[in-house]
């Protein structure tokens, strides 16, 4: 066998998926939001619908998401990604259409658009990054910010007395009447990172059944504005975010139930 | 097609149906709140997307999903809503998607009242929004103005890919009168080069008003600088009458310049020599018009439901020739045109007084 044939002989078993470009993300070493785009991307490439996909980037760490995707995207304000994702997905019914949101995107500034866009069961798939900070901006306090965790502006920790308690995302949208499919998911281990991928293709199979809003909440990194090493990121996941964030399938709609069995 | 009674509000809502509005997202306040009532009997019924949305925050970003796709997306809302919309107005103003916004104006500031105003000029012309931009802006006097507006502002916005206002008062929203509708254009679904679509068979598109690069977005801001100069070079509207040999001209638009009118007819009835302008679109404001006419005439007199806005841009366009005096009513407060007739009989003897 020569060298030429040798390499035709070979089998790919990984690669980047068509739907990630090649280009170099801005993240922080350890920061799980690479994990979460190739997630995406290794769904949308699966299902076969990444020509039809548009995509809606935050205001946030992911700001930049839609020079990752390899797909259509837009840019939304602060919170807004939900409207404009409704808007796109109303006159092109037949296009997959996905937001990308954060914790300060989507639950504090964006709630109101995040909670009609459930309720009116807009049929769009909305990936959410809580990582119980804000990035971008530096590392304050988040609506997800854990009692007692640390921040720029919660500096002695979260004082519940005086700013609340965390919110817990996926469980109010499960409320919502219009809501198909609404789950935790954590990206801190491999088994997680897995069943956070199953979950991902549920979410836009169900967008694709037409069975209303979908999200996957997934449980997030951020090394450093959390002041720690990668590996020390995912345990503080796993010992601290998890038990007040149960992962979990909060809302799994009977019409949904179906693609649950399917491999 | 034939001359019906037709509301201002009803119109505006038909007109842009007719003229191939594809989506619509609003939320109710008075005084245009029949508009989206209208919409909503309507657009359903024709297959067309209609949201009540949960704010005008959402109404705007909805309106500015739906136009990325190069679809005909409208919005319509009054003073404060027009407030909360201005985050998303900077925002398709930046990534030029064209867009529609009606603004039927009440009594501010605050939440104020829903009597006709025209108190947010300002807010339209000049800060719609952060930033360096601006909106094309028309102001129509009657529903049939309205109506042909409102067709034109589609238009418009495709042209320039640009956001489009279609500012009226509560008064021209509310009142009935004759007036003819367009013939029903079909929803265009030809789709431009740069709207969002599916990337098939070609290079992503991508929406956004991010440019992290300070010279990269100088560039940005050169390049909307440069459609505006267009824009001001083309698109100046405004209507007159009795300026040719006019020593006094009145500046009012929408409802305050119509209001003018009988006033100044009664003036010219006198045998006074007074003109009326009433600028269309108040931006570009019809500074080339006012400008030339600031060499013939001795004075001009500007009348606004406000506290004087548009009057700045009298000034600004008459250079300093001649005074530019100003008489509004505030609050919901509708001038009559006896206090108009009154302003320019009193100006109009100081003028003739020195000869």
């Amino acid at each position: 066998m020569t060298a030429v044939e040798a390499l035709v002989e070979e089998q790919i078993v990984y690669q980047r998926p068509e739907s990630l470009l090649e280009v170099p993300t801005h993240y922080c070493p350890g920061c799980t939001h690479g994990i979460a785009h190739r997630i995406v991307a290794e769904v949308l490439d699966e299902l076969g619908v990444r020509e039809r996909t548009i995509g809606v980037s935050p205001v946030g760490c992911s700001v930049l998401a839609y020079k990752y995707f390899n797909m259509d995207g837009a840019e939304a304000a602060h919170g807004r990604a939900p409207a404009m994702a409704t808007g796109i997905k109303r006159v092109m019914p037949d296009h997959v259409v996905f937001t990308y949101q954060g914790d300060g995107d989507l639950a504090a500034i964006g709630i109101g658009e995040i909670i009609h866009t459930a309720t009116r069961g807009e049929n769009i798939t909305t990936i959410f990054i809580n990582n119980a900070i804000y990035g971008m901006t530096g590392g304050q306090m988040a609506p997800t910010t854990l009692p007692g965790q640390r921040t720029t502006s919660s500096v002695t920790g979260r004082d519940v007395e005086t700013t609340g308690f965390p919110i817990r995302m996926a469980e109010m949208l499960a409320g919502m009447t219009g809501s198909a499919y609404v789950v935790r998911r954590s990206l801190h281990n491999v088994k997680e990172i897995n069943r956070a991928k199953q979950a991902v293709r549920v979410a836009f199979q169900a967008q694709l059944a037409g069975l209303g809003f979908s999200m996957v909440e997934l449980l997030s990194s951020c090394p450093t504005n959390w002041g720690m090493s990668a590996p020390e990121a995912m345990k503080w996941i796993e010992d601290n975010m998890v038990p007040y964030y149960p992962l979990g399938d909060y809302k799994v709609a009977d019409a949904v139930q179906p693609l649950l069995k399917r491999k | 097609m034939a001359v019906e009674l037709l509301k201002g509000n009803e119109a505006i809502a038909e007109a842009a149906i007719r003229a191939g509005l594809e989506a619509y997202f609003g939320y109710p306040i008075t005084p245009q709140t029949e508009i989206l009532e209208h919409m909503a009997r309507r657009m359903p019924d024709l297959g067309r997307a209609f949201i009540q949305a949960e704010s005008e925050v959402a109404s705007i970003n909805m309106v500015y999903g739906a136009a990325c796709t190069g679809a005909r997306a409208m919005t319509s809302s009054s003073s404060p809503g027009i407030s909360l919309m201005q985050e998303g107005f900077s925002y398709i103003a930046c990534s030029e998607v064209p867009c529609v916004v009606v603004d039927v104006m009440r009594g501010g500031p605050g939440l104020g009242n829903i009597d006709p105003s025209q108190a947010d000029y300002f807010q339209v012309t000049r800060s719609a929004g952060h930033g360096d931009f601006h909106a094309i802006v028309l102001a129509p006097a009657s529903v049939q103005e309205a109506i042909d507006l409102m067709v034109e502002a589609f238009d418009l916005a495709e042209k320039y890919r640009t956001l489009v206002f279609v500012v009226a008062d509560g008064l021209l929203g509310q009142m009935m009168e004759p007036a003819q509708l367009p013939p029903m254009k079909p929803v265009h679904k030809n789709r431009p080069d740069w709207a969002l679509t599916g990337a098939v068979n070609r290079e992503p598109n991508i929406i956004t008003s991010l440019e992290l690069n300070a010279p990269a977005l100088e560039e940005v801001n050169l390049r909307l600088q440069a459609k505006l100069a267009e824009i001001r070079k083309h698109e100046q509207r405004w209507a007159e009458l009795w300026t040719d040999d006019a020593k006094l001209v009145v500046v009012g638009y929408g409802m305050s310049g119509r209001i003018a009118q009988t006033a100044v007819k009664q003036a010219r009835r006198e045998g006074m020599k007074v003109g009326l302008l009433r600028p269309i679109s108040l931006w570009p404001f019809p500074e080339k018009r006012l400008s030339t006419l600031a060499d013939q005439v001795d004075a001009f007199l500007v009348i606004e439901m406000n506290a004087g806005q548009m009057v700045d841009d009298v000034r600004l366009s008459a250079g300093g020739q001649v005074p530019v005096s100003f008489y509004g009513r505030m609050g919901g407060v509708v001038p009559v045109p006896e206090e108009i007739y009154h302003e320019i009989t009193t100006l109009y003897e100081k003028l003739t007084s020195g000869e």
